[in-house]
């Protein structure tokens, strides 16, 4: 039931949301749906065993609505809890014309999110996937930058031919399964001739690796990122790309054992020509929100390396990672977005000095820049530091390759943070204040999450276990 | 039985009671009344009470799943005129005509969804396409109208030719019009073998059928006549002539693709692609989006042909889905198009803004054409993707299949982008409230036969 009640709380939230008169009360209404939203997920982390939820839906075509809550999905669907109400915290003074109906989107999308972290039926996964997009494909195209229709289009079109080539992969799995069933056992027990493993494995790889971004399917990304209206940009790069890295676990590794080693060892080197690729530019931006999109792009690079790697360590970290990169990078987010409000630019070359007029805001980006380059005791560190072990179990040179990634990073976040906050006064930053209370509130949150799961992992490395566990017991 | 009769008997009716009823209007609500009668005894004829027989010789043979497809076609009729009615009378000056005409158009579908020989097909075509050549030149004073009239007819005709000549050489190699062409085997008529006739006949057929439902590369007359007709005939002629079409397509061939063997399943992929090709790439660059809902026909076509070239349950299942989905989709959005004054898409700049009702459930319609998950129309396209892999079909055709689905995504959600992200002052003829509950309630059942398309198909079970 509490799974269940992780989707229907935001869809129904979302629902009311778009009716509501008075902009106040769609505010209040969405924060509270997400608070409670928050409450479950954090029930459903304490539970110790996997929750399932199940119901008759599509008989005649061997499919059921069944949502299930292993270690993966609690994590991920905690994600998406925990970003929702800092979120909405964070832009909670900013003006968004029809503001009922942005954050009735905004919870919409959170439903269709959660239900694609829980689906445990390959039909219902494939609908949660289509149905996170369609509310983001509106909140980009209708509060989005200049250039946001055409940017939200191509972005739409890209992912929209991912799902119906994966799509195509399902069919193809689906007429192998023993008894023509959706169901995830069925599609883990499958047995697949070692040509329909390849054609398959590739179908569904391409839908999930145009959503991550892996290179060279990148291109709607950063773009996307920045055209869209930042709270989105927030969805998107904090949640919506992990649909991409969770639907490897879930849907590649286990069913398509074979073609994942077979292949493995390809998409790990897209991926890691991605992240330098990435890093590469990132250096060269001076959109403070393009930046960002590429040094995203290098991250989820090497959380996908590290699934293909084949290793526990790599496996566990890249999960961990997931969730911790999708806090930072809302932290990150919730920066530019301020930055962007207080000094009317996305500029880094505009910018500078800002420690003298807004303390706060330069000591918590401080704090997001170093979680950012995965500095140890910040959360990311644990994540990337079994990654790249479990990369380097797999071969050692990729791991050198992707370790220069993170001197790259390195150079880029603090570069950025040299140029936002030190320097002399810029005169956009001569009329900039300080963040306000909501916003400190969001961002100190976040500071706090980076430091505890920094210090004490443990308890994301016990949840991942099951889900580990369950993988490489297959193998 | 019933279908036939009621349907030919209450067009005769409709053409009278423009004599007896003054307003027009009073003439939408009789044939509304009529359509209902009709539906009731089609529904009745399924559960085989108040039926009424006929012996027909085997010439007519009704079964379920043909008086279930009659039975959608009707009922979507039925809505095309709730929704349309008013605009049905501001068509022309004869509406009481344009109604009769409809009705003796669902006779001709009546006929192909139950024809058990070629004889039947043939009148059934021409009962179905005579009353359209009149319909799409109702706009009398309209060049487009006329000249889009006379091109529908010269071709019509010409494939109706195409369609006798097959009729001809089938008769002449089998020596019976019996739909099962290989069953009627010359040799056991005491005739000489001549499976050359037999073939050519059946070819000549194929291509006229694949003209009658706008298949490529017989496609071509499609786009002049849906965008010379008058808009509201253009719905009517785009989803229930052209699903009455598509089955008599699926009736005839089911029998009669294995004497092609091998060849049938490349003929298909070649017209399967061709049309999806032609369709989708075409609609693309349309500037009207009433030419570009008649690309779009030629592109679900496409989708459609999936059903003649699995020819399993599924297959069957996933036509009649099909017609649901595309029926409710198309008529909700053409009605939606006849209320906008201009057909570009700048027309629609803001639609969201001063008719956000109308532009949410033309949101609903243009996400099921475009089967987006949660509307009626991706189960229809998952049926028909999923019966050519269950028939062993190769899967790249399905890969090239929703290939081309993507690119229809490109103009589809030009509409929803001119609807919601583009400023404008779309200029509407008058919306009733009416109306608006009517397409709420199109766009509701989109959305139910989107979450459970079991609703339909348990009803096809029984």
């Amino acid at each position: 039931m509490t799974a269940l009640l992780l989707i229907l709380i935001p869809l129904a939230a979302g629902l009311v949301s778009f009716a509501m008169k008075q902009d106040s009360a769609a505010k209040t209404i969405s924060l509270l749906a997400s608070v409670v939203t928050l409450a479950l997920a954090l029930a459903a982390v304490a539970t110790p065993s996997a929750i399932v939820y199940d119901v008759a839906w599509l008989n005649d075509l061997g499919s059921r609505f069944t949502l299930k809550m292993d270690g993966l999905s609690k994590l991920l669907a905690l994600l998406t809890a925990v970003a929702y109400p800092l979120i909405f915290v964070a832009i909670h003074r900013n003006e968004y014309k029809k503001t009922a109906s942005f954050y009735g989107l905004m919870l919409l999308a959170q439903a269709g999110l959660m239900g694609v972290f829980l689906a445990a039926d390959v039909l219902l996964f494939y609908f949660f996937w289509e149905l996170a997009l369609i509310p983001v494909y509106f909140l980009s195209s209708i509060w989005g930058g200049e250039k946001r229709i055409a940017v939200t289009f191509k972005f739409f079109v890209y992912t929209f031919l991912g799902s119906l080539l994966m799509l195509a992969g399902i069919l193809l799995v689906y007429f192998q399964t023993a008894d023509h069933s959706f169901a995830m056992k069925a599609f883990y027990e499958v047995q697949l001739s070692g040509a329909q493993q390849t054609v398959a494995f590739w179908l569904f790889f391409i839908a999930f690796a145009i959503k991550m971004p892996i290179f060279p399917l990148h291109t709607w990304q950063p773009d996307a990122y920045e055209q869209s209206p930042t709270a989105t940009t927030m969805v998107l790069s904090g949640i919506m790309v992990k649909m991409g890295l969770f639907a490897v676990v879930r849907w590649l590794l286990p069913v398509f054992p074979q073609a994942t080693v077979q292949f493995g060892n390809l998409i790990m080197i897209l991926s890691i020509i991605g992240m330098l690729y990435a890093s590469l530019i990132a250096i060269r931006q001076d959109d403070i929100k393009r930046l960002i999109a590429y040094s995203s792009i290098a991250h989820i690079g090497l959380m996908c390396a590290a699934l293909f790697s084949g290793s526990k360590s790599g496996t566990e970290g890249a999960m961990i990672q997931m969730f911790s990169h999708g806090v930072n990078v809302i932290g990150m987010w919730i920066i530019a977005d301020q930055l962007e409000q207080k000094l009317g630019t996305r500029k880094l070359s505009e910018m500078g000095g800002l420690a003298q007029k807004a303390p706060a805001m330069a000591v918590l980006l401080v704090v997001m820049a170093l979680a950012n380059i995965a500095l140890p005791l910040t959360n990311a560190f644990i994540g990337e530091f079994l990654m790249f072990s479990g990369i380097f179990q797999h071969n050692m040179w990729m791991a050198v390759a992707a370790l220069i990634s993170i001197i790259l990073a390195a150079v880029y976040t603090l570069n950025m943070v040299q140029k936002v906050i030190y320097g002399s006064l810029s005169p956009a930053s001569s009329t900039a204040v300080d963040i306000s209370g909501n916003v400190k509130l969001a961002l100190i949150i976040i500071a706090v999450m980076i430091i505890v799961f920094g210090v004490f992992p443990q308890p994301m490395i016990e949840l991942t276990r099951d889900t580990v566990a369950g993988l490489f017991v297959k193998k | 039985m019933n279908a036939i009769i009621f349907s030919a008997v209450l067009g005769v009716v409709m053409m009278f009671s423009g004599i007896i009823l003054r307003s027009k209007s009073a003439v939408t609500t009789t044939a509304i009344v009529s359509l209902l009668v009709l539906l009731l005894a089609n529904i009745f004829n399924i559960y085989d009470v108040f039926s009424i027989h006929i012996d027909t010789r085997g010439l007519l043979h009704f079964n379920k799943f043909g008086l279930f497809f009659n039975t959608i076609l009707i009922a979507a009729t039925l809505i095309f005129v709730l929704l349309s009615g008013k605009d049905i009378e501001k068509a022309g000056a004869n509406v009481s005509d344009y109604y009769a005409l409809i009705f003796f158009v669902l006779c001709g579908t009546s006929i192909l969804t139950s024809f058990n020989g070629l004889l039947m097909l043939f009148l059934g075509i021409e009962i179905m396409t005579i009353p359209l050549y009149i319909l799409t030149g109702a706009d009398k004073r309209n060049l487009k109208s006329n000249e889009a009239s006379l091109k529908y007819f010269l071709m019509g005709c010409f494939s109706t030719g195409i369609m006798l000549m097959g009729i001809a050489l089938v008769y002449g190699a089998t020596g019976s019009f019996s739909l099962n062409v290989a069953a009627s085997s010359p040799a056991s008529a005491g005739m000489p073998v001549s499976s050359f006739l037999q073939m050519a006949g059946l070819i000549l057929l194929f291509v006229s059928m694949c003209f009658k439902v706008s298949a490529a590369p017989f496609h071509f007359w499609t786009p002049d006549v849906y965008d010379g007709a008058p808009s509201v005939f253009t719905s009517f002629m785009a989803t229930i002539v052209k699903a009455g079409g598509f089955f008599a397509f699926l009736n005839l061939f089911e029998s009669n693709a294995q004497l092609l063997g091998a060849t049938w399943k490349l003929l298909m992929s070649f017209v399967i692609i061709a049309t999806l090709l032609i369709g989708n790439i075409t609609a693309v660059f349309q500037q009207s989006i009433k030419r570009m809902m008649a690309y779009s026909s030629i592109a679900q076509a496409g989708f459609m042909l999936f059903a003649l070239y699995s020819f399993n349950d599924m297959a069957k299942e996933g036509i009649l889905l099909y017609a649901v989905a595309y029926c409710l989709a198309t008529i909700g959005f053409f009605s939606v198009l006849i209320k906008v004054k201009d057909y570009t898409f700048d027309g629609f700049n803001g639609l969201a803004k001063t008719q956000p009702v109308i532009a949410f459930s033309a949101t609903v319609f243009l996400m099921s054409l475009a089967g987006i998950p949660l509307t009626a129309g991706f189960f229809a396209k998952y049926y028909m993707l999923a019966s050519v892999v269950k028939s062993g079909g190769s899967l790249w055709i399905v890969v090239v299949a929703v290939l081309f689905a993507a690119i229809s995504v490109y103009y589809y959600f030009k509409v929803i982008q001119a609807m919601y992200f583009k400023e404008g002052q779309p200029e509407t003829h008058e919306i009733t409230g009416r109306f608006k509950t009517g397409l709420v309630l199109v766009a509701a059942a989109v959305i139910l036969v989107g979450v459970l398309p079991s609703i339909v198909l348990n009803w096809f079970y029984f």
